[in-house]
């Protein structure tokens, strides 16, 4: 039976060039690298363009049809070299970049040191409405085709050079040594010419450079991915392909995997965690993730800015139970946060355990000593404000409410402030409107120290929701940023974020885990460190 | 009869201009949909304009509404966010949530009129007493529980369905969701039923086919039902409209894509031209419906005329 | 739970003539319902009284009136005086006991968040009574005032009404909600009574108008109006008793689901928020957890079910005693 099979299979790869979707089917025998998996997935919130993309529904189709300069390890993080042959650089500012030969598109068309030019080119370029645009923002000449305000002067970045078939310099506007390990973001992906000339039918269908291709795409309802089998990277299709089903819910979604209709769920709902060893047993995977929860405070408001309010800070976040409240309403898919980073980073990435020290303890005679001291709360009460369309965030929101009361003595000391809508609760936070602490999460977009500091504290960054501003911290993430000696520069991120621990910039809360179930079809499931599974490597059968 | 029905769809223009302005004036009111666009991050100044141009909203409102009506008579309800027609939103949408309607009304219209009319007629028995108990489970227990309980019974532990409902969502499953759509509105239609069917019963004109020796399955169905219905098709007739637009806690249990998730998915992006293009659609669809019903009053009721 | 009508001579007469000839089940119906043996002597024939104290009459001799005027006295009880028969803070929540079944001193359980399930039904009370009967309140009268108007007298103001109610049904509750809501930061029970009232008249002002329409046709409506009856005599006297019947079995039915409302709503976020405590907020939170801790459910729901029933009792026993045509 296996023989046969392995010569069916061996036929099918002969015939491929001639004749490959009659194999990727399967047909009826569903062998175990034809066989394709289905997959709970939700609808993309914007069009499917590699710097466009930043969410993860988005993003984990762009995990499959591309493939970047650098692929990040689904153990371990680390940046490898997946089209980069090598990046070289003298100064950490002036790069020259080498792309592997025999690359191709899966529509025959080579990938070229143009294809990442012209890609990058249309990211930066303010008329194209790029969401990621920001990447690009080291890269010289970004100023030109993506001003703050008024046209843009020109339409490609000046930093980018092609000097040959495979080879192209960049230029940053600054310093900046770990500039190739952000690569392997998806937003950095190379791009075939059919983008740019048929842009529409290529949103449609899109064209990558991934071990999968998009056979099939209903808005809304269903991606169909097929395996592709000329695919030229080391990392091949261990299945036939992926069908991504668009969900809901993720509690039905959930439901469909019991009920043996689904073979995989990468969301598994809050209020099923506690069933999950029941309902799946071993087919039930909890491992952490780059993403990090944290509770905001507004700085521009002069009750949380004035001096002393620190202590306030501090004793709020000893008043927070993190252990039980991970082991309750998480169920372990959470670890209390003692750091600002993320362990997905390692030791030598810059992740310390404990770094935030008795601060993220859970303390609460301590916690009421330090409040009245920093002046207790402001107005008696403190409001933690949370949107309420996405995500359970108003369960763990009222645990820690309950955390603070319980440790103040004082049932009113903390209430949670639902928010109707995203849209909304950004909209509070961009217009400088809340008057508390407020939800705040990052995700990482490539493991490294600098991410989960610089776009988060760093005065008016594109993620400082607080507005939370040290001269001393960023001048150390400047100097960081400068360091060409990898070890040094994480020395120099862990002074800077020993300043936001002293001032408590924001109360760092848990690690999140990714949490998957899968049905007995499959195997080798794996989540890598941004909670995406590994698609590529699952096998079925 | 012919001039009404003109007059009645001349008065459902300003209805139409009335609902679609009050309608783009709340999610106007909702605030910028662009600081959802950008995940848990600030959109950077030059996009976020550049994005408020392409979708009109750099325009004061009364101009956006004048431009976005425009382009409705002649067909274009706008793109919503992630690049999508809304036609193409719609054309999938409604087909699903219309099967999913049709079964909840059925569901009202058999159970429910079965219902009252047995109870109507058997006040203070035992079945009487029976359902109101069962009318009173369906109340008081949000449609979100009932919805995953037997999602959960009947998809999980007993396998007799699909728990999830699939893009191409056939009639047969849909039964499910739909009575779970139906289930209030099913509660309220026995409901009325009985009492209508209680009230009329001493009536002369029953009293009178009674008298006459007409069989009793005739006195029901032909006098006493067709008297009784007006009240419950009221109810029915403004139903339709809330029933396919306010499918929203249903349609996400059981993973259906119709317009109850489309409307919900608009409103939580703030998305403007999905949620004024599925309003319109469905305020038209309600104010073909209440014409519907004010037509049957005349159909039901002899005694009604109109002119 | 058989509904039992003190009957007077004449219509009992004609209840059993009826019977006997349609064979509708009336003759069981009527027999069952003389059982009380109600005081037959004590009619009304002494003296003409109005309408509603011939109501008042009936109602009081109602034992299903007594027990839901009762149930809904103890919820009205406990709405302004919970700790009257709950100690503890519906506040105090331990994180250690959640989901924890039913122990000493904690009859009902532990919830979610390990606050206690009795503790936070009883103070749950006064948020949902209040919203569901103000709610209701505001809707029946709102409503059946305008549909009822509207109604009788026809013309350009009926048209008017019946054009603006369907502008208001073409709201989805969830974007008005939404929209309404999020713009108030109040954090009492008002603007939620609002918004429901804002929303929800037009539904009882479609019953109220279908029914004046038909009960207007009646002979006797005529008849008076020939009689030279003013336009409020009419309605008040002639076509309310006989159009409220609908509007009253709405009415009560949806006092339950607004209750509910409210519970969709706090989950939507813009409802009442914390530390405010209700049936509704305690409902959806429970909802997703039913497979693990089905009682943190249950006792909300319960208590709700239990209102509800009253209030459609209540409103069965009065549409009854209203009924002239009972008399």
């Amino acid at each position: 039976m296996r023989g046969a099979r392995h010569a069916r299979w061996a036929a099918c790869a002969a015939a491929a060039a001639l004749a490959a979707t009659a194999c990727g089917g399967g047909g009826g025998s569903g062998g175990d690298t034809s066989a394709v998996l289905s997959s709970s997935w939700g609808d993309p919130q914007n069009p499917l363009e590699p710097a466009n993309t930043n969410e993860v529904q988005g993003g984990k189709v762009l995990d499959m049809i591309f493939r970047g300069l650098k692929k990040y390890d689904p153990e371990t993080g680390e940046a490898q070299n997946m089209l980069a042959e090598k990046i070289e650089t003298s100064d950490s500012q002036n790069f020259t970049i080498t792309v592997k030969d025999g690359w191709t598109f899966s529509n025959g068309e080579k990938v070229t040191a143009q294809s990442f030019v012209d890609a990058w080119n249309y990211g930066a370029s303010l008329k194209n409405n790029q969401r990621n645009a920001y990447f690009f923002a080291y890269i010289d000449g970004y100023d030109k085709t993506h001003p703050e305000s008024g046209g843009q002067s020109a339409d490609t970045l000046s930093g980018l050079k092609v000097t040959g078939p495979r080879t192209f310099t960049v230029k940053l506007s600054q310093k900046f040594s770990t500039f190739p390990d952000t690569l392997g973001y998806p937003a950095f992906a190379p791009l075939p010419r059919a983008f740019f000339d048929d842009h529409d039918a290529w949103v449609q269908k899109p064209v990558g450079n991934g071990p999968y291709m998009v056979d099939n795409y209903a808005r809304g309802s269903q991606m169909s991915l097929r395996t592709w089998e000329e695919y030229p990277g080391p990392d091949k299709a261990q299945n036939g392909g992926v069908d991504l089903k668009v969900y809901t819910d993720n509690n039905t979604a959930y439901t469909d995997l019991m009920a043996g209709n689904l073979d995989l769920v990468d969301d598994v709902p809050a209020a099923q965690l506690k069933n999950v060893k029941n309902d799946l047993g071993d087919r039930y995977i909890n491992t952490p993730a780059g993403i990090i929860q944290t509770l905001a405070f507004p700085f521009y408001d002069n009750d949380w800015s004035k001096p002393g309010s620190e202590k306030v800070r501090k004793g709020l976040s000893m008043a927070i139970d993190r252990k039980q409240i991970t082991d309750t309403i998480f169920q372990q898919t959470r670890t209390p946060a003692t750091d600002w980073t993320s362990p997905v980073l390692g030791e030598d990435g810059g992740y310390q355990a404990g770094l935030c020290g008795e601060a993220c303890e859970y303390k609460p005679d301590e916690a009421k000593k330090l409040i009245s001291e920093g002046g207790g709360l402001p107005g008696g009460q403190v409001k933690i404000t949370y949107n309420a369309d996405t995500g359970s965030h108003g369960q763990w929101v009222d645990a820690v409410c309950n955390s603070i009361n319980n440790a103040l003595d004082n049932d009113r000391a903390c209430a949670g402030n639902p928010v109707g809508t995203f849209a909304d609760f950004r909209n509070q936070i961009t217009d400088r409107k809340m008057s508390g602490p407020f939800r705040a999460g990052w995700q990482m977009d490539y493991p490294l120290i600098q991410n989960f500091l610089q776009p988060l504290y760093y005065t008016n960054a594109s993620s400082n929701d607080g507005k939370w501003s040290s001269q001393k911290f960023d001048d150390l993430v400047d100097k960081a940023n400068a360091e060409t000696d990898t070890p040094k520069a994480v020395g120099l991120f862990q002074q800077a974020e020993e300043v936001l621990r002293d001032e408590m910039g924001a109360i760092p809360l848990w690690y999140q885990n990714g949490s998957a179930g899968y049905s007995d079809r499959l195997s080798n499931v794996q989540l890598n460190p941004f909670s995406v599974p590994v698609y590529n490597e699952i096998k079925v059968g | 009869m012919g001039r009404y029905v003109v007059r009645r769809l001349l008065q459902m223009i300003p209805v139409f201009i009335g609902a679609t302005l009050l309608i783009f004036l709340m999610v106007n009111v909702m605030g910028d949909p662009i600081a959802g666009l950008c995940g848990d991050r600030e959109c950077d100044p030059a996009t976020a304009a550049q994005l408020r141009h392409e979708f009109g909203l750099d325009q004061p409102v009364w101009q956006q509404y004048l431009t976005y009506m425009g382009n409705v008579f002649t067909g274009d309800f706008g793109t919503a966010f992630n690049g999508q027609p809304v036609t193409e939103l719609m054309g999938t949408a409604f087909p699903v949530t219309i099967r999913l309607t049709i079964i909840a009304i059925l569901f009202e219209i058999v159970v429910g009129i079965v219902l009252g009319v047995v109870t109507g007629l058997r006040r203070g028995r035992p079945v009487d007493t029976g359902v109101l108990l069962l009318t009173l489970v369906v109340i008081s227990v949000p449609t979100f529980v009932t919805g995953l309980l037997l999602q959960l019974l009947l998809g999980v532990k007993w396998g007799w369905i699909d728990p999830a409902v699939s893009s191409e969502a056939p009639f047969r499953e849909l039964i499910v969701p739909g009575l779970v759509l139906a289930s209030v509105s099913l509660a309220y239609v026995t409901r009325l039923t009985r009492t209508s069917i209680a009230e009329n019963r001493r009536s002369d004109y029953v009293r009178t086919a009674i008298a006459k020796g007409l069989p009793r399955h005739r006195v029901i169905t032909r006098h006493l039902l067709r008297n009784s219905l007006i009240p419950v098709v009221t109810f029915i007739g403004t139903d339709i409209g809330a029933l396919m637009g306010g499918a929203i806690v249903t349609e996400r249990i059981f993973n259906i894509h119709g317009v109850g998730y489309q409307l919900y998915q608009g409103i939580l992006r703030q998305n403007t031209q999905t949620v004024v293009g599925f309003v319109t659609v469905l305020v038209l669809v309600f104010l073909v419906a209440n014409l519907v019903v004010d037509l049957l009053y005349a159909v039901l009721d002899p005694r009604i005329r109109y002119a | 739970m058989p509904e039992q009508q003190p009957y007077e001579p004449e219509r009992a007469i004609a209840g059993t003539g009826m019977g006997g000839q349609m064979d509708l089940g009336a003759s069981e119906a009527v027999t069952l319902e003389k059982t009380p043996g109600g005081p037959e002597g004590t009619g009304p024939q002494d003296k003409p009284r109005s309408l509603w104290s011939d109501a008042w009459h009936d109602l009081r001799r109602n034992p299903v009136f007594i027990i839901s005027a009762l149930v809904i006295l103890f919820l009205i009880v406990i709405s302004i005086w919970p700790s009257l028969i709950a100690s503890g803070s519906p506040l105090k929540c331990d994180l250690a006991k959640a989901q924890e079944g039913s122990q000493s001193g904690h009859p009902f359980g532990f919830n979610g968040q390990g606050c206690d399930v009795y503790t936070r039904t009883v103070y749950g009370a006064r948020t949902s009574v209040a919203v569901g009967v103000l709610a209701t309140l505001g809707v029946a009268v709102l409503g059946s005032v305008l549909g009822g108007l509207a109604g009788f007298f026809g013309g350009a103001g009926d048209a008017v009404l019946s054009r603006i109610t369907d502008v208001f049904f073409a709201i989805p509750v969830v974007l008005g909600g939404l929209v309404l809501l999020s713009v108030i930061t109040s954090n009492t029970v008002w603007p939620v009574i609002g918004f429901i009232v804002l929303l929800g008249w037009p539904q009882i002002s479609r019953i109220a108008r279908g029914s004046v329409i038909t009960a207007k046709q009646n002979d006797y409506v005529q008849a008076a109006r020939a009689l030279g009856a003013s336009n409020s005599r009419l309605l008040l006297r002639h076509i309310a008793p006989n159009a409220i019947a609908p509007v009253i079995v709405v009415a009560t039915i949806a006092l339950g689901t607004y209750i509910s409302l409210e519970a969709t709503l706090s989950f939507l976020g813009v409802g009442l928020k914390p530390p405010s405590v209700s049936w509704g907020i305690d409902i959806s939170a429970a909802a997703p957890y039913v497979r693990n801790a089905p009682h943190a459910l249950l006792w909300p729901s319960g208590a709700l079910a239990i209102t509800v029933l009253a209030f459609i009792m209540l409103g069965d026993a009065v549409r009854d005693a209203l009924d002239p045509k009972l008399r």
